[in-house]
């Protein structure tokens, strides 16, 4: 058994060596939100945060996480869905199969968590999540409106 | 709003578990629609499209499926018009495939494909939405005993003018349930729409924000196991030899099954367990003769099919060899178009039970009733002891249509009866095991008069047949109607320009590769084909490509409207910025007239930057116009990453590429800035989710050749040096 503190809980999980965190968060914790794309660090559909930082959790063996850090996937991004990513995304109606949805807004989080009112370029060279079905131009409008609404609810 | 999902099974399955006897009662613990989640009571439907809760809540039945095209939500408007409910009362529900066969195919298709999901059942669900409407009123009217004609409603209150009594949907919803559905429903005058063509938002969002949303890949059901699978890498090639003694030990390997000749598929308790072993699986191909093949192989059997003598004629006018021969300029050139993947976000897969008695699938599928085909096949068992329950698809731009993972998952499950099994691809799996892009090339020649006017035009297509591969029945005395789709006389696919002499054929030269309707389908190479040539004669005559086309689609006032307000809209005529130039291609696809003008530049090394695409579309009736730009922009995504990166190529009879480090997509950091212009100009229902895709490859490669003075005639960019020089 190995203790994880997974969205601000330790959970107590048994896997075998060298199973991704991915599948861990998956099947072991049962949080599915986190997606499987490609399996190689490409396509950033199971982006999650360790300790604020985006990882590509299906290349992130589960026993390189140390008990003390926070894991933080999208279930676990806000309390009730309402992070200024997810309120922009819904806003603006981002998703379009909303498979990739789950890695972009993680990796949209944390970028906004670094820079809170990055420009083009910068999203540019941190979004690097592949979406399919082509929502790129939605994503980066979603993350300019983002920007505004943490400054709304900062002032209000 | 929305927490519509999968739908219980009216007929709750009651399956006895093969082996332990146990029964199993199925459904119960599904991801649930939000009345049933909230507790509420099911009601009674109005009729098969509308159900009305007592707390006035609006259950619409889609029976297309939501792959991200935003079809769900644009239905849904549909019905909602002509029910004149109140639209944030409004959910929805997917009827399965079963219910669908046991009540006479009351939704009509469930098929979702070609940009049909609107287009194709438009009338049907706004009578859907009408009846609804006028049962419920009539309830009212039978309550208050004063005449129908009397009564009116409104956002989901049904009032009585002459006496001011007022009730809701929900108040009468049970009795309009009981009364004969009416026969005569006329429906609004579109200038009386208020909710079709509006911007309304999505109604599948919420879940998929928060990481709620189920997909197929997120199903669990009780005692559920997982498998993965190997199919032979080689097409056509089968299974030899498999040692499964060599993993069965591993940890929570339950089992390591055949599948149909071709794959071998390994059952444990969690995926990643299935596909460790999976991979350490030593399996034995026989690869058959397709193991000759090679990608040269293929181009050189489409290359001879450019000038061989006998071909289908798919388009044809006045004299093309005279006309050719008495031009005063003739301009040649060959062009061609790769195998591609449709590499959806989510992989392949199906979950399903089985037992000697029934078998229920939950699956991605475009086409729930080819799904619940296929899962009976397999499963053999009739049709009615069968059910599949539709997920929302992680994408699927066309990949979906076909049942090959569904039957997969059954013959797994078959082999473990009583035991639901997930089924899960592998992005390799998925990447080598496709319904591919084909493969064509296109031999172009044109002439023109002293004039610079475009008289002859003869194409030459070579290659593969989508439906020769898929639906050879489709074929009309060997011919594939379908490989004309853009350049055909008439039809949803007709040819955007009147051109006196013309000659379209088509060479049919099809590969051991299977092929695939993928998004656009064959508009993609045509238009490249098509609007890159005529560009190349736009040049040779010294003509404005703008003014090029315009004189060629005089009889087409309406196409002509849309290629001029790409053109305006992005300023076609004045000055680009410094470094830019631009390109412009149009077409009419899937009953839609469709234009781009795209801006890049080319920088010193060789580099490609596109800034903007505008693009316009006339669908003729535009329901929801956010959708409809959300599609345009992301077909533009999907098509540009098929011009820049994508191409399947073919070694020793199997596809190359595994995933998507050689199979790239496009970044955000290369997404031009996309403007749309939607500009519905009514009388018709056109497809939106395809017909923009073919025009931004064309757009861009006639901006690349504005910016560099260099024609590039094979698709993808990748490697291939873009200057002059
Ligand atoms: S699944 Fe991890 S990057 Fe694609
Ligand atoms: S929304 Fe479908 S892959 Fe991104």
């Amino acid at each position: 058994m190995t203790k994880l503190n997974i969205n601000g809980k330790t959970v107590e999980l048994e896997f075998d060596e060298g199973t991704p965190l991915l599948w861990v968060l998956r099947e072991q914790a049962g949080l599915t939100g986190t997606k499987y794309g490609c399996g190689i660090a490409q396509c950033g559909a199971c982006t999650v945060h360790i300790d604020g930082n985006p990882v590509r959790s299906c290349v992130y063996p589960a026993s390189a996480v140390r008990p003390t850090q926070q894991v933080t996937t999208i279930e676990g991004l806000s309390e009730s869905g309402d992070h200024p990513v997810q309120q922009a995304w819904q806003e603006l109606d981002v998703p379009q199969c909303g498979y990739c949805q789950s890695g972009m807004i993680m990796a949209a989080a944390a970028l906004l968590a670094k820079n809170a009112a990055p420009g083009d370029d910068e999203i540019s060279t941190s979004i690097t999540n592949i979406c399919r079905c082509g929502t790129l131009q939605r994503v980066r409008q979603g993350i300019h409106r983002a920007v505004e609404i943490s400054r709304e609810t900062q002032t209000s | 709003m929305s927490e519509g999902n999968i739908k219980l099974s009216r007929r709750t399955f009651i399956v006895s578990a093969g082996a332990s006897g146990a029964g199993l009662v199925l459904g119960l613990t599904l991801p649930v629609s939000g009345r049933a989640k909230a507790g509420v009571a099911v009601t009674e439907e109005v009729n098969a499209w509308v159900v009305v809760q007592p707390d006035d809540t609006v259950v619409i039945r889609i029976a297309r499926s939501e792959m991200g095209q935003g079809t769900l939500t644009g239905l849904a408007q549909m019905v909602a018009e002509e029910l004149e409910c109140d639209w944030n009362k409004v959910t929805w529900e997917y009827p399965t495939p079963g219910e669908n066969l046991a009540r006479d195919r009351v939704w009509g298709s469930f098929a979702t494909g070609g940009s049909r999901g609107i287009r194709g059942s438009h009338q049907y669900v706004r009578e859907g939405g009408a009846a609804a409407r006028m049962m419920l009123v009539e309830a009212a009217a039978m309550q208050w005993q004063v005449p129908v004609a009397e009564c009116s409603a409104a956002n989901s209150v049904i009032t009585h003018a002459p006496s001011g009594r007022r009730t809701t949907y929900g108040k009468v919803a049970t009795a309009a349930a009981r009364l004969v559905p009416p026969t005569e429903i006329p429906l609004k005058d579109p200038k009386d729409w208020k909710l079709i063509g509006q911007p309304a938002k999505r109604l599948d969002t919420r879940g998929k924000l928060t990481g709620e949303q189920i997909y197929g890949s997120d199903l669990s059901l009780p005692g559920m196991l997982n498998a993965a699978i190997k199919a032979c890498p080689v097409f056509g090639g089968t299974v030899a030899g498999f040692e499964a003694d060599k993993v069965s030990d591993m940890p929570g390997v339950k089992g390591v099954v055949q599948v149909d000749d071709n794959a071998v598929a390994v059952i444990a308790d969690t995926w990643w367990r299935a596909k460790s072993a999976l991979d350490v699986l030593p399996i034995e191909w026989d690869e058959g003769p397709n193991a000759q093949i090679s990608q040269a192989d293929i181009q050189a059997r489409v290359r001879e099919g450019l000038t061989a003598d006998s071909a289908f004629i798919g388009n044809s006018a006045g004299d093309i060899k005279a006309a050719l021969t008495g031009a005063t300029t003739r301009v040649e050139a060959t062009y061609s178009y790769p195998f591609l993947n449709h590499a959806t976000m989510e992989p392949m897969n199906a979950t399903a039970l089985w037992t000697k008695d029934a078998c229920e699938v939950w699956c991605p599928t475009q086409n729930g009733e080819s799904a619940l085909a296929a899962a009976a096949e397999a499963a053999d068992l009739p049709l009615e002891q069968c059910d599949v329950h539709k997920m929302l698809l992680g994408g699927g731009f066309g990949r979906r249509g076909g049942g090959d993972y569904v039957r997969q998952a059954v013959l797994i499950a078959k082999q473990m009866p009583g035991v639901p099994i997930k089924l899960l691809w592998s992005r390799e799996e998925d990447m080598k095991h496709g319904f591919y892009h084909p493969i064509t090339m296109a031999r172009m020649e044109g002439g023109l008069d002293e004039d610079g006017n475009l008289i002859a035009l003869q194409i030459r297509i070579s290659g593969q047949s989508i439906l020769a591969g898929r639906i050879p029945e489709a074929l009309q005395d060997g011919k594939d109607p379908i490989v004309f789709q853009a350049l055909s006389p008439d039809g949803d696919h007709a040819i955007s320009y009147k051109i006196p002499n013309l000659l379209v054929d088509h060479a049919m030269r099809n590969s051991h590769v299977p092929p695939g309707f993928w998004r656009g389908v064959n508009v993609n190479q045509n238009a490249v084909y098509m609007e890159c040539f005529l560009d190349e004669m736009a040049h040779a005559a010294g003509v404005d490509p703008l003014t090029f086309r315009q004189r060629l689609m005089q009889e087409n006032p309406k196409g002509l409207a849309v290629l001029n307000a790409a053109a305006e809209g992005a300023g076609w005529g004045t000055p680009a910025p410094e470094g830019v130039f631009r390109g412009l291609a149009t077409c009419y696809a899937f009953g839609s007239h469709v234009a781009a003008c795209a801006e890049v530049s080319v920088d010193d090394g060789g580099k490609l930057k596109m800034h903007r695409i505008v693009a316009a579309t006339d669908p003729g009736y535009a329901v929801n116009p956010q959708q409809i730009r959300a599609q345009v922009e992301g077909s533009f995504v999907y098509g540009l990453s098929a011009l820049l990166y994508e191409e399947c190529t073919v070694k020793d009879g199997e596809i190359e590429q595994e995933n998507f480090d050689t199979f790239p997509s496009l970044r955000i950091a290369e997404m031009p800035k996309v403007e749309t212009i939607v500009m519905p100009s009514g009388g018709f229902w056109g497809g939106v989710g395809e017909p923009t895709i073919a025009v931004a490859a064309p757009a861009v490669l006639n901006a690349i050749f504005a910016a560099t003075g260099k024609r590039i005639r094979n698709v993808p960019l990748k490697g291939q040096n873009l200057l002059s020089a």
